[in-house]
């Protein structure tokens, strides 16, 4: 697709966890815990508050379409606060510096007063019905073109269970959000853009890692389509096919537009019952339904079973749009006869609704409220369908296809938090904000600085064990040793299923120290480590894993393999090396550094073989 | 610039990008302004620009409809929040008070009764005073002699069990007088408000016939607790489930949502009493917080007071230094009442020494009333009889439910 001549617009919003040691708003720490820890459950009901001119937010109101009780789980990590049970504490400090931090990496400029705001939220994700955002700074620039609109500071949100089951362990981390403009015109542009973010927030050193730690939401729209909001993002890998699909499925939507124009298509006012003529069916679903409602599409066939994204039609939005009304999903014509319903139903579908060739009939199926709802909800979702592409917050599906989850919030859902004080950022905070080093710069540094393999001081740098790589460093270890053992070595132990997170960075730098000192052979790295996550003592497990072979030791071992080998030795000369390498390392099992080896075997065999 | 007055448009050059907004308010000696996308922001007045001064917009008036054949309740206001609304333009919050708005904002009060709404204050509980809580007992019996089925009392939470428990004792209601509240804001989604409000509607419709606080039983929106307004006692700073029972079991409870009322063979039921009001009080009485180490000097300034209260330690004490000046107070014709610290329990001056001196210089035992309660309680005895050796006697007997013969419950 030529996506500058489709008027493709994007812009991403990067949503990150910081590492902070409390919450936002509380004295909870900042930890993630397994649902079986919980200790305590509770439940609530939210409602959605009418506003000054009796307007009730278009998200809010869509999210209330059935009253919902959701379920809270607590743990003894989390407090009255995530259980809205007590007013929020003052806005961290310190997540509020690594926000500006960030800020000042961007050029940004801070906001002077930062108010701390409620945003309606009633998923259930949030306890309160609220989520607590401030807008820290605005206006700073992407190298390479684009600009970042806003940085907001904001807690995180409840993690979902299951549908209305959430779990408060997440709830009040803090994030940052960082808006860009809509500033991106091709899928490949937005990726790289998403990446250079959050490289940029790897290098402040305290964002958090891992899945689900940091979220890309993207907004696009192309020319005559509408701005889309695709939530959470979590794969880097996957951004520039979602916006591939994103322009796709707009592309499509128009030209099903077109069609439906050019057939005259209309929407009816109604739906018919269509109960009666399922008595008998042998589909399960329409068989137990109380009701069971038809809306008739008159321009609509072939049109409603339409691919608009892989894996997606026109009737999955619909679908999307009446299960809002708790029902499972819908049944179209343009999929039928299948699932139980057979071609002579279908016919009679058909009949009795009046519906002609080109029409599509859409059934739902449910209780008699929530069969109204939903049919009201195909109604107004192929409405939509005349006018194009609806506005709309979507869910990214695996493979970067996207599903309907709410209409864009309007702009009726922002008020004060009037709990917390607003926060004054004079110069004196801002101006002594230390900025880090990019980790581009870092990798670059490692390189010429410690010699490391390009790619390999990329690695290093942008892996979590950046900061214990430049203690390892600081202390004298060799960028080869710290190098290998934080990013190999650690790695194939967690693989091997050893619990590396026991390992403190104390006795990570330990054990390559005594490598360092020649009281460990590096092959023997792996070993020891595996015994301290294990539980060992570390010296127990230096001891254990390397057999004390002094260096004296060694040298007398070497002399006396070499003399009881001396014709052998005197026939190959040199050659003789590698054979005596094996004799030497199965004597001392591996737990002596083989390079040593090595140079005192050279060194003895070159002595045996000089004439006296 | 400045001038600027509240929700003028404005257009904002912050950070070097022109943004729209509204003006707020000046805080700390910056403007705050609403920027379009919502977000509040502190900046100074010279980063503003009027662009259009506000004219506000009546908010249109929405009809609302009572059903004549439900039963008339009637909803008296005094400053706790049961409604609120919002304004996302500016983001102020509004508490809301009249029948229509409070209907509209919690629409499942109108499947309950029809109701008739008086606004009797707007205040924060804490400035709650005797002579409102006189007010609101004559309100209180008016509503019920214009023939309400019960009547609900909207108040802040921090002093509604000092109100409960004066309206206890000023009116003898037939019908079911229910205060009721919300912990938490009533703008928030989560608001424990509408489940308050529909639980106390459906208390006022049941056969109680006593004065009753109505609040959240747990954290979960599963029921709501009905209290006796002697009884009663806000036991956390914030949590939904502040209000306690203390020394019985609660009178009955609400279930959520299906609003089924239980009543507790305790609770007094609907006729059991002929209406009557007897709104005197003595505001001179006083309570006070007995710490260790408690300076006997402070007595001095209850001096003239008619009765005083006392939180002891323990059992009913104060340290010995302070029995002389107790005994100089009664001497001039203070009555004071020992209440317990402990809040659970029973006084008992008859077990130390110390005890039996204060009961010598002429303390009276407040039995297991809960301190405050003591307080309003010698405000109402005293208002009413000024025979301090009839009134001593009234505050050892049980008139409202304050006091309990035995000692039936725990912690």
């Amino acid at each position: 697709m030529d996506y500058e001549a489709r008027g493709l617009k994007a812009g991403i919003e990067i949503h990150q966890q910081l590492n902070t040691r409390e919450k936002l708003f509380c004295g909870c720490p900042t930890t993630l815990r397994k649902f079986e820890e919980r200790t305590g459950e509770f439940y609530r009901y939210l409602r959605a508050t009418e506003s000054e001119m009796g307007e009730i937010d278009r998200a809010a109101k869509e999210e209330m379409k059935h009253l919902r009780r959701f379920t809270y789980y607590a743990y003894d990590t989390t407090c009255l606060v995530e259980n809205d049970e007590e007013p929020p504490s003052p806005l961290n400090p310190e997540a509020l510096e690594i926000s500006l931090t960030i800020a000042r990496m961007f050029g940004m400029t801070p906001i002077e007063q930062v108010h701390t705001m409620r945003k309606l939220v009633i998923d259930g994700s949030n306890t309160s019905g609220f989520q607590r955002t401030a807008l820290v700074a605005v206006r700073g620039e992407i190298p390479g073109g684009g600009t970042i609109e806003t940085i907001c500071l904001e807690e995180e949100a409840a993690q979902r269970v299951q549908e209305n089951t959430f779990s408060l362990d997440r709830l009040g981390i803090p994030l940052v959000e960082i808006t860009t403009s809509p500033c991106m015109h091709t899928p490949e542009e937005v990726a790289r853009v998403a990446g250079y973010l959050g490289m940029v927030l790897r290098s402040t050193g305290r964002v958090k890692r891992g899945l689900g730690t940091i979220r890309q939401d993207i907004n696009i729209s192309i020319r005559e389509g509408a701005r889309v909001e695709i939530k959470g993002v979590q794969e880097l890998d996957l951004i520039a096919e979602v916006v591939r699909r994103e322009a796709a499925r707009q592309v499509a939507l128009l030209e099903i537009r077109e069609t439906l124009r050019e057939r005259g298509a209309e929407v009816p006012e109604e739906p018919v019952d269509v109960t009666a003529l399922f008595k008998e069916t042998r589909s399960s679903i329409l068989k137990k339904a109380a009701c069971i409602l038809a809306v008739v599409l008159p321009g609509f066939a072939g049109l409603v079973g339409r691919e608009i994204q892989p894996g997606r039609r026109l009737g999955s939005e619909f679908a999307d749009y009446a299960k809002k009304c708790g029902v499972g999903g819908i049944f179209h014509t343009d999929e039928l006869p299948a699932y139980g319903v057979t071609g002579d139903e279908v016919e009679e579908i058909r009949r009795f609704t009046k519906a002609g060739p080109d029409d599509c009939v859409v059934l739902v199926a449910a209780s008699g409220t929530k069969a109204a709802c939903a049919a009201s909800q195909v109604v107004e979702r192929a409405g939509m369908a005349l006018q194009g592409v609806p506005e709309e917050t979507r869910r990214m599906l695996e493979g970067g296809s996207t599903a309907y989850m709410r209409p864009l919030p309007g702009a009726a859902r922002m008020y004060p938090e009037t709990d917390v004080l607003p926060v004054s950022i004079g110069s004196d905070l801002w101006e002594f904000i230390e900025l880090p080093e990019l980790l581009t710069e870092r990798a670059k540094r490692y390189s010429e600085e410690l010699g490391l393999d390009a790619g390999v001081a990329r690695q290093i740098a942008y892996s979590e064990h950046v900061q214990l790589f430049d203690r390892a460093i600081s202390e004298g270890i060799s960028p080869g040793l710290a190098s290998r053992t934080l990013l190999s070595t650690m790695k194939e132990l967690s693989r091997d299923g050893v619990p590396v997170e026991a390992i403190g960075d104390g006795a990570v730098i330990a054990v390559m120290k005594s490598v360092e000192e020649g009281r460990a052979a590096k092959e023997a790295v792996p070993g020891i480590l595996g015994s301290v996550a294990g539980g060992t003592p570390l010296e127990d497990a230096v001891a254990a894993c390397a057999p004390a072979i002094s260096a004296g030791d060694l040298e007398a071992l070497i002399q006396g393999i070499v003399r009881d080998r001396s014709e052998f030795v005197a026939q190959k000369g040199m050659a003789a090396l590698g054979p005596l390498m094996g004799v030497v390392m199965a004597e001392v099992r591996g737990s002596v550094d083989g390079k040593l080896v090595s140079e005192l075997l050279r060194k003895e065999i070159a002595k045996a073989c000089r004439p006296d | 610039m400045t001038g600027l007055s509240s929700g003028d448009r404005v257009v904002c050059r912050y950070g070097g990008v022109p943004q729209e907004g509204t003006y707020i308010t000046e805080r700390d000696g910056k403007a705050v302004i609403k920027l379009d996308t919502g977000y509040n922001i502190g900046v100074s007045h010279t980063e503003c620009d009027l662009l259009e001064k506000w004219s506000p917009a009546v908010p249109p008036e929405v009809a609302i409809s009572q059903d004549e054949t439900l039963p008339l309740l009637s909803i008296l206001s005094t400053g706790g929040t049961i409604a609120s609304r919002i304004d996302y333009r500016t983001g102020a919050v509004t508490s809301q008070f009249d029948a229509a708005d409070i209907l509209r904002a919690i629409p499942g009060l109108s499947t309950i009764a029809r109701y008739r709404t008086h606004k009797l204050y707007t205040i924060l509980s804490e400035n709650m005073t005797p002579g409102i809580w006189q007010e609101l007992a004559r309100a209180v019996y008016n509503e019920i002699d214009a023939g309400a089925m019960g009547v609900i009392v909207t108040h802040g939470t921090d002093t509604m069990a000092y109100s409960a428990a004066a309206v206890s004792f000023m009116v003898e209601s037939p019908v079911p007088v229910v205060f009721v509240g919300s912990q938490r804001s009533a703008d928030r989604p989560s608001s424990d408000n509408v489940m308050n409000a529909l639980c106390s509607a459906s208390a006022a419709t049941s056969p109680l016939g006593e004065v009753a606080v109505v609040m959240h039983d747990s954290t979960s929106d599963d029921r709501c607790a009905i209290h006796r307004g002697t009884r009663v006692r806000k036991m956390h700073t914030s949590r939904r489930d502040a209000f306690r029972s203390i020394g019985i079991p609660p009178l009955g409870y609400v279930e959520y949502p299906s609003l089924d009322v239980k009543l507790s063979g305790h609770a007094v039921t609907r006729g059991e009493k002929e209406p009557g009001l007897c709104d005197s009080l003595e505001e001179k009485c006083g309570l006070v917080y007995f710490h260790p180490g408690m300076d006997a000097g402070i007595l001095e300034c209850y001096r003239g007071y008619r009765g005083l209260a006392i939180a002891g330690t323990g059992l009913g004490h104060v340290n010995t230094g302070l029995i002389e000046g107790l005994k100089s107070l009664i001497d001039e014709g203070c009555v004071v009442v020992m209440t317990s610290q402990c809040l659970h329990g029973r006084v008992c001056d008859r077990v130390y020494d110390t005890g039996r001196d204060l009961l010598r210089a002429g303390v009276v035992e407040g039995g297991d009333m809960l301190p405050e309660v003591a307080l309003v309680k010698l405000m109402w005895v005293l208002g009413n009889l000024p025979d301090r050796e009839k009134a001593t006697a009234m505050m050892e007997m049980n008139l409202a439910g304050e006091i309990n013969r035995r000692s039936l419950h725990g912690l």
